[in-house]
């Protein structure tokens, strides 16, 4: 199966290790990657902060270079959802690419219907169903399920885990103390779990609750979830 | 070329006076608030899932809720004519209000032609979103809340903060205080038992139900077909008000309605397990015009447009029309459970409000309002009558005025982004650009990010370290294996 990779523009700037990630992991189960290298960004952050125009363009652009492949797959809950959500409303013709865009686990559990993706990974791991995945994309237990069938990890549960982390895109800069009372409790439950690893479908919450982890100095490291799924425990 | 006029906003206690961000700050910094806001929007939050998670066909229900509101929406006129011709068949009194000084100025003349110079009340948003307890009291009257959290706010000179639990952000201590204070007949030796504060609070208002001339109501429901009312309680209050004096005035806003008294078969049910967590509620009042010799001889009815039919002009943002106030989506916001109601400056606090809000006073009035979301979709999951929060959000977040230096910087970045050529040699410049200070992060902290950036990005780094770009992009690895 030939599949095209949507990196994100977060992830290609400051979490490359992620579409690395993704890539071996979809390599190692037989796949072909591809990486169509004129995509550039969902628009996300433009459509959800009150410029809807601004982001017409991306989304343009999205149709234009991912309409010709069976399956998009995306290392993103928040991305993936402003794809699949939003985008059949701001493009006439994007309903269908829409529908052939997965986040990772959905690849995975329901297009190729994998579980054990063969990976070994000896921590303490706590996971957080960030929000879009949760309630928009409804990836349920999916992540999860991947999770739970690599060698040597100790899964360990959130607590509130379905709380939102107080990221929400330009909120945190718009509204700051709620966003950093928000992430606070977040801290402190993963701080609870004892968990050496926090892990996520999103590099943009993760970059939310590991600056609040790191400002703290926790020890606790965040990676996306596709991050472990790689790991073969030869190297990290 | 004919222009569709545009229906006035509304006004009242619906305008927010501080921007969210300025009016959350303090809040997000009490103590006792937010120990209250938490253990109470928890307490409530659980209940209601316990209770929701019974029923069988609740997302039924859900969708019947939503397509009758949607129904009403879609032929409101006409249902309110005929509610009126209805109502007044019964032997009410309807009467119109463009806004809510109108509204006021009705009820003040009515009271007025009643002889009263003090009013009992029943919980009601319509009446707190309108003011009206100012407006009588600049009328010489009194208006005494009866509902057990609205008397304790009233008589806190406060306002509420909640939409179902307007005292939420005091606990019984606090409440205990206000009684000792303010309520002339408290016993002195009044302890913070519940039981005890209720019957404190019964014993007072048990004289104002007896001599009250008047009583103002609000409604949660009004029935086209029949002219019928409808008020769901849970203390006894409301019916000791609708039953007792000679005259009520109900303040209804015009999207309260529903076609037919069977479709209050899915209101009764959606309502009490989303707001309080019941089956049921104790008490569900149900009255039609005048019934001789039986409950008030005079019966208003005040339909309150106050912004509502310019909500009704939004095709997207209507649905916040659906509404029924069972403040369901207060409690799982955890933007609401941390600054309380009183950030969002309106009686309609939490994620309706911050949708309800800005489209009845317009969207300039309340601009601060669609941001306080992080969208992250609780309140659209738990709303009875499917209000889809999140998306009505973003709707009026295009309609907002955006500071300068943010357009330009989302207009610069969208220029950008659009083209794939200029996006591949901005991920690059900035790698580049940073690549020495990443690196030296790396060395002397053990990873690549900020402790320190300057506005607009310290309002980040107040709380959180930022990333740095990476040292080598993905696409430049991809290229390069």
């Amino acid at each position: 199966m030939r599949i095209a990779l949507f990196i994100t523009c977060v992830n290609d700037i400051a979490y490359p290790q992620t579409g690395i990630a993704v890539t071996r992991i979809l390599e190692r189960l037989g796949h072909t990657v591809d990486f169509p290298t004129a995509q550039t960004c969902c628009g996300q952050m433009h459509a959800n902060t009150g410029y809807r125009a601004e982001a017409l363009p991306m989304v343009h652009n999205y149709v234009e270079v991912f309409d010709r492949y069976d399956a998009i797959v995306t290392p993103s809950g928040s991305c993936t959802a402003m794809v699949r959500d939003q985008y059949p409303h701001l493009h006439p013709a994007a309903a269908s690419v829409a529908a052939r865009t997965y986040e990772l686990s959905e690849l995975l559990v329901d297009v190729l219907g994998v579980t054990d993706v063969g990976a070994e990974f000896a921590e303490r791991v706590t996971y957080h169903p960030t929000c879009h995945g949760l309630r928009m994309l409804r990836l349920g237990d999916k992540p999860l399920a991947l999770l739970r069938q690599v060698r040597g990890i100790q899964l360990v549960e959130l607590g509130d885990p379905e709380e939102c982390c107080g990221f929400g895109g330009t909120f945190a800069l718009k509204n700051p103390d709620v966003s950093t009372a928000m992430l606070t409790d977040k801290c402190r439950r993963v701080l609870d779990t004892g968990a050496s690893v926090l892990a996520a479908a999103d590099n943009s919450c993760l970059a939310h609750i590991g600056g609040g982890l790191g400002r703290g100095r926790s020890g606790v490291r965040v990676m996306h979830y596709a991050e472990i799924l790689a790991s073969t425990g030869a190297s990290a | 070329m004919s222009q569709r006029a545009t229906p006035p906003h509304g006004g009242g206690r619906i305008i927010a006076p501080l921007p969210f961000p300025t009016a959350a700050r303090p809040e997000v910094a009490d103590p006792q608030l937010r120990a209250n806001l938490r253990r109470a929007t928890r307490t409530i939050r659980g209940k209601r899932q316990r209770v929701v998670e019974e029923v069988p066909d609740w997302a039924a229900l859900r969708d019947a809720g939503a397509a009758i509101k949607a129904d009403v929406q879609r032929r409101l006129p006409e249902l309110l004519e005929r509610f009126e011709a209805a109502a007044t068949a019964a032997g009410a009194h309807v009467h119109w209000a463009r806004d809510a000084a109108e509204a006021c100025r009705i009820v003040v003349e009515l009271s007025h032609a009643a002889g009263a110079t003090e009013v009992v009340k029943v919980k009601s948003m319509a009446t707190q979103e309108i003011e009206l307890n100012e407006a009588l009291a600049e009328a010489g009257i009194t208006a005494y809340e009866t509902d057990l959290a609205e008397l304790i706010v009233q008589l806190g000179d406060d306002t509420p903060s909640h939409i179902l639990v307007p005292a939420i952000h005091y606990n019984r201590t606090q409440i205990r205080e206000i009684f000792r204070r303010r309520m002339a007949d408290a016993p002195p030796e009044l302890s913070d038992e519940p039981r005890d504060l209720a019957e404190a609070a019964r014993m007072h208002l048990r004289r104002r139900f007896l001599s009250a001339k008047v009583a103002v109501s609000g409604a949660n429901f009004a029935v086209a077909d029949t002219g019928t009312l409808v008020v769901v309680e849970s203390e006894g209050n409301g019916r000791m008000c609708l039953t007792l004096p000679q005259t009520l005035i109900s303040v209804v806003g015009i999207e309260k309605l529903v076609p037919s008294f069977a479709d209050l078969e899915v209101f009764l049910q959606l309502l009490p397990r989303s707001s309080t967590g019941e089956r049921m509620n104790p008490y569900t009042s149900v009255w039609t015009g005048v019934t001789p010799g039986d409950g008030p001889q005079e019966v208003h009815i005040v339909l309150v447009d106050n912004g509502r039919s310019a909500v009704l002009a939004d095709p997207v943002g209507r649905q916040a029309l659906s509404c029924i106030r069972c403040s369901a989506c207060l409690n799982v916001c955890p933007v609401y459970e941390r600054a309380g109601g009183h950030a969002y400056g309106s009686v309609y606090p939490g994620p309706i409000g911050a949708i309800l809000s800005p489209q009845l006073t317009g969207v300039e009035a309340n601009a601060s309002l669609p941001y306080a979301s992080t969208l992250c979709g609780a309140c659209y999951d738990v709303c009875p009558v499917k209000i889809n929060i999140p998306e009505v959000l973003i709707h009026l977040r295009q309609q907002a005025p955006h500071p300068v230096a943010e357009r330009a910087a989302m207009r610069s970045l969208s220029w950008i982004m659009r083209n794939p050529r200029r996006y591949a040699a901005a991920l690059r410049a900035a790698r580049l650009g940073t690549g020495p200070l990443g690196a030296s992060r790396q060395r002397r902290t053990g990873a690549r990010t900020l402790r320190w950036l300057p506005w607009p990005g310290s309002a980040w780094t107040q709380s959180r370290d930022a990333p740095l770009p990476a040292p080598q992009t993905f696409r430049e690895w991809w290229e390069k294996r």
